[in-house]
This record gives C-alpha cells, sequence and structure tokens, in this order.
C-alpha cells in the first residue's frame, strides 16, 4: 500500500464524513497515513441530508446493568439513552455488536433488564462476553441467552455487507499475572474459520479486553490476541473492535486499525491516570460526555472502516 | 464478629473471669488476618502466617473480584463489601489472583 492510496484514502473518508448525518453531535475521527485525527465536533447544523452510503452497524459496549456505585447510580438509565441516540440516528444502521459487560454482575434480572433497553433498538445484536457476564455459579445466563449457535465459550462468525466478522472470547481461563486469553482452541477455530478467504475480504475482529496491549499493568490486553492478529495479517481490510477500558482508543498498524468504545455505563480513566482502573467518578454535568457508542461504516473499495464515537451528550 | 461474641462473653462472666479469659482469648485472635481489596490491589500482597490461621478477603472497591488459588480455594465474585474466609491448616506457599482481573495477585505463606 503506498503513501498516495493512503491520501486518496483520507480524501475519500473526509467525503464520506461530510455526508454522515447525526442528530446530536459526534467527534469524528479520520486516519491518515496511519494517524488517527479527530475532525472535531460537529453539530446538527453542519450536517448534511444524505444518506450515509455503504453499510453502518453499531458497537455497544460495557453497558454493566445492575451498576448502582457513585460513578453512575442509573446504568440502566444511561444505557436507555444510549438506545435512545441510536433510534434517532438518521442512518439506521445493519446491526449492532456488543461488545460484553453487558451486566455487572450476571444476574438474571439484570440480563433481562439489558434485553429490555437493548431490543427497544429492533436492531439484531451479535453478542461476546465480557468478565462481568460470566459470575453466576454454572455460568449459564450468557450461554443461555446469546450462545446459541456459537463454538467453544462462545465464539462465531458471520458475513454481513461483503465484510467478514468474528466474535471472539478473551474473558474466560485468565491466568494468574496474565492478560485476557484466547486459547488454543479458539486460535486453532480462527485459523480454520479464515481458511480458504479472499484476502480482499474486510475482517472485522471483535472481542471484549481489546486483543493488543493498551496497558498490561491494568491488564489491558490480551496474552495471546498476537497470535489471533497474526492470522489475520495478510488480509487487506482488518478492523479490530474492544470494549473493556470504557474510553475510546485508536490505532493503526498497517492494514489493521485498533478501537475500543466508550461504555454507556460509567467512564475509566485514562492508563495510569489513576491508582487503579476503578470506575471513574466525573462531575455529574460531565458523565454523559464519557458515555455513549460508536458507529462504523463500510463502503466498497474502501481499506479503511470510519469509525465514529458518538457520546450520549457534548 | 468474632471480638463482639468474646466481649459479650466476658461481660456476662465479669471482669475478673474476663481477664483470665481474654489472655489467650487474644493470642487466638491474633491467629486471624484480615486482606483488603483497594483499587484492584491486594493488601498486604504477602502474608505470613502459622498453620490453623484463618484469612479473611475483604473487596472494598466498586467492581466485584474474586480470589481464587489453583487447586486450593476458590471464592465465588465478592461485590462491594463482600467477604470470603479460608482456613490454612497446611504449611506452604499459596499464591493466588483474581480470576477476572489477572494482574491482581497475592501470596499466603503458611508455617
Amino acid at each position: 500500500m503506498s503513501g498516495h492510496d493512503h491520501g486518496e484514502n483520507g480524501v475519500n473518508r473526509r467525503k464520506v464524513l461530510e455526508c454522515m448525518t447525526w442528530a446530536g453531535t459526534g467527534v469524528l475521527w479520520t486516519v491518515t497515513g496511519g494517524v488517527p485525527r479527530s475532525l472535531g465536533i460537529i453539530d446538527s447544523a453542519q450536517a448534511a441530508t444524505a444518506v450515509t452510503p455503504g453499510m453502518t452497524f453499531l458497537q455497544i459496549s460495557d453497558s454493566h446493568v445492575g451498576f448502582d456505585k457513585p460513578a453512575n447510580p442509573n446504568a440502566l438509565g444511561t444505557l436507555e439513552e444510549a438506545v435512545g441516540k441510536i433510534n434517532a440516528m438518521p442512518t439506521k444502521p445493519a446491526f449492532m455488536i456488543h461488545t460484553g459487560d453487558i451486566t455487572h454482575l450476571s444476574k438474571a434480572a439484570e440480563f433481562d433488564n439489558a434485553d429490555r433497553i437493548i431490543s427497544q433498538s429492533k436492531l439484531d445484536v451479535h453478542y461476546v462476553p465480557g468478565e462481568h457476564d460470566f459470575l453466576d455459579e454454572e455460568v449459564k445466563f450468557y450461554r443461555e441467552r446469546y450462545g446459541r449457535g456459537s463454538k467453544g465459550q462462545g465464539w462465531y462468525s458471520f458475513d454481513a455487507g461483503g465484510v467478514h466478522f468474528i466474535g471472539l472470547v478473551n474473558v474466560v481461563d485468565l491466568k494468574a499475572g496474565g492478560l485476557g486469553n484466547l486459547g488454543a482452541e479458539q486460535l486453532a477455530w480462527l485459523e480454520d474459520d479464515l481458511r480458504g478467504k479472499s484476502k480482499s475480504t474486510p475482517i472485522v475482529l471483535f472481542a471484549h479486553i481489546p486483543l493488543w496491549t493498551v496497558y498490561p499493568e491494568w491488564g489491558w490486553g490480551t496474552e495471546d490476541g498476537g497470535r489471533a492478529l497474526e492470522q489475520v495479517k495478510g488480509f487487506g481490510s482488518v478492523t479490530v473492535l474492544n470494549g473493556h477500558i470504557h474510553q475510546v482508543m485508536q490505532k493503526v498498524e498497517g492494514n489493521v486499525t485498533f478501537h475500543t468504545a466508550r461504555s454507556t455505563a460509567f467512564p475509566q480513566p485514562a492508563p495510569g491516570a489513576a491508582s487503579s482502573p476503578g470506575p471513574m467518578k466525573v462531575e455529574d454535568a460531565k458523565l454523559r460526555s464519557m458515555l455513549g457508542v460508536a458507529s462504523i461504516n463500510f463502503k466498497q473499495n474502501e481499506q479503511r472502516l470510519a469509525i465514529i464515537d458518538t457520546p450520549l451528550q457534548g | 464478629m468474632k471480638i463482639l461474641n468474646r466481649r459479650d462473653f466476658s461481660v456476662d462472666f465479669g471482669l475478673s473471669l474476663a481477664a483470665a479469659i481474654l489472655l489467650p482469648a487474644t493470642t487466638a485472635r491474633a491467629d486471624d488476618m484480615e486482606v483488603h481489596i483497594d483499587n484492584f490491589v491486594f493488601q498486604p500482597a504477602e502474608l505470613k502466617i502459622k498453620a490453623g490461621t484463618t484469612v479473611t478477603w475483604t473487596n472494598r472497591d466498586d467492581i466485584p473480584h474474586t480470589v481464587v488459588s489453583a487447586g486450593k480455594f476458590r471464592s465465588k465474585t465478592l461485590d462491594t463489601d463482600d467477604k470470603f474466609s479460608f482456613t490454612f491448616t497446611n504449611a506452604g506457599d499459596y499464591k493466588y489472583f483474581c480470576s477476572l482481573h489477572p494482574h491482581m495477585t497475592g501470596m499466603i505463606k503458611v508455617e
């Protein structure tokens, strides 16, 4: 991929972004020459009336239904606001992915409440579990609800709009002193799943804990994530979408774009910015600017998917 | 809990008796140890105890944690202020960790 192509991509993407319409405000991210940069906050006055071309899907993450601590006493309420935000989007997303920590403590009522709110989006939702979704004694509530048709601990793949989506599980069988974990069985399945796929097929990998090493001191990374990334290296377009760290982070390495989404429940501090990665209490007026969802747009012949992070407010 | 029970007991039996009872009781009580979970850290991270000691972990974070020592003991998920106790009857080094946040590790050395 040449520098010239990078430049052309940037122009194309900017055009795409200019066409996007949003009811509220959103921070637009574009990636040119490997450096992600914000295009700033747009408001509805700047938004054009054209409908976004290509396929758009939504990422929602870390809803932590049941969480009621000072950082956000009503996590169910902010999830409902996020779904309201999604329903107000002028371009109806094709579907949604949820990158885990649906619930806070894996209680049946928490799963029921999450489902009641998320189903108001009337979108198909593809889930992967977070460590907070496997806390019930028999580890059955998540699997009963979302594990159907999946392999192993809940991994699976599907195709949509010409993109191959792969949902991975990296929150099981974690080793003392280590990070997130995919395991040999899942990596073998992944190799099998990718076998015979054309290298021009855009790939989206999604999992709860970042598959890249964000901050190992807080466990923000996946022990054998590099082995999964090795398997998709040859593909022309790879997008890795994660949650877990409750903040937006993005980087680009070659053909691979890494991105983490905000939580809809509570923010967490930037790596090393606090004594622990625990829930961060911010002023009430600021909370909704630190919660939100991500919208991902794919256009044929565009190497990189355009990702837009939309906070609940601001 | 134990401290309260002993105090009730000694009040019932009068002061002089209480002194006699409290002396051995103090020694026994010193055997019960506590580990707090604060800011995703086990404190103290390493504890030296005698065999027969009961250790109680208390989660003081806003996030659930677990206390797991492979093949030795495993707590349920501890929500905020939940406790887990384990009595160490055999000498040895017991490494443990939080199975949700595996970068959290601790050690109990039993003599």
